[in-house]
């Protein structure tokens, strides 16, 4: 990608991550049980889901972390290395239903987010800390975390 | 409800138990599957051509991908995953919700690599939640590659109600 990479300079605490939006349907919920394996009917069976008391299918939380994992490798780019990624979830999410073949229904979009809280240089390597979350229509952070990555730096080599 | 601790004798008796190892094989097209079903198109995952370029020099996988199936984290190996749930769920517990994840990225995985995985089950606490007591399991993910580096760790929360 011609993305332009970003470098230790240009990041200061409070720095925000560059937000990424992101929208759950059940056809991405079908993808993603196909793509990680995971085959719980809690988050395509609608009798399941009820009487696990969440109402209806949920999001799987290890979707919305994959969503924070790729906010966080588009912002640093290439060149930049993820070496902690963390994150709880603390509310349920649900899904868009399909409209079309490819097409779900209008809805709610989330965005995951982030911002920098720390930067530093340790072993030659150039170190910044982020929290980052996904939120929900409402502005609720149904997915707060935190990253660690190492970005190259202008003055040197990585 | 459950009476007394949740922290029974049973699970106690489990915690530190360490799975055999699995055997998890880091497939080109596993990676690019998971990378459509987050809606991810960065190239280093689906772009032969454009990742042998790169700093990584093969096919590269998206953050928390280690070869398919994901779950599990080789807990499922020696049925450590099965004796530790039942023993939960002698307690009347019944619903088990994933929590959250802590990993630790320490190597590069590509495709093609072969990787092993040893499941711990590191730790079981009670707490008081909103509509009565849960329990809440630490689980722990050590990720080897065929040179026998750590490529990862993984630390996940379990919350049975």
């Amino acid at each position: 990608m011609a993305k332009k990479q970003l470098y230790y300079e240009d990041v200061e605490v409070g720095s925000e991550v560059t937000p990424l939006a992101k929208v759950a349907t059940t056809q991405m919920l079908v993808k993603w049980a196909g793509g990680s394996g995971d085959f719980n009917p809690l988050h395509y069976e609608d009798s399941f889901a009820a009487s696990m008391m969440v109402g209806s299918p949920i999001v799987h939380g290890a979707l919305k972390r994959a969503w924070l994992g790729h906010l966080m490798t588009d912002w640093i780019g290439e060149e930049g290395t993820l070496k902690k990624l963390s994150c709880q979830y603390r509310a349920m999410d649900y899904p868009r239903k399909m409209k079309t073949m490819t097409e779900p229904h209008e809805g709610d979009t989330w965005w995951c987010k982030g911002t920098v809280t720390g930067k530093r240089v340790e072993d030659g390597e150039h170190i910044i800390e982020c929290n980052i979350w996904v939120e929900n229509v409402k502005g609720e952070k149904t997915t707060p975390g935190s990253a660690v990555v190492v970005l190259p730096s202008k003055k040197r080599g990585r | 409800m459950t009476e007394g601790s949740l922290v029974t004798d049973k699970v106690t008796s489990l915690i530190g138990q360490v799975s055999p190892p699995a055997i998890l094989q880091v497939e080109a097209g596993a990676i690019t599957r998971y990378a459509d079903a987050i809606d991810d198109p960065n190239p280093l995952y689906r772009d032969v051509e454009h990742a042998r370029k790169s700093r990584y020099g093969e096919i590269t996988c998206p953050p928390g991908f280690f070869g398919w199936p994901i779950k599990g984290g080789g807990l499922e190996a020696g049925e450590l995953m099965g004796k530790v749930l039942g023993a939960v769920f002698e307690s009347g517990l019944m619903r088990v919700l994933d929590g959250g994840v802590d990993f630790d990225f320490y190597l590069p995985v590509r495709a093609g690599d072969t990787l092993v995985v040893y499941g711990k089950f590191v730790d079981a606490r009670e707490r008081e939640g909103r509509s009565g007591k849960m329990l809440f399991l630490t689980l722990e993910q050590t990720y080897l590659n065929q040179n026998g580096d750590m490529v990862a760790k993984a630390r996940n929360t379990l919350i049975c109600s």
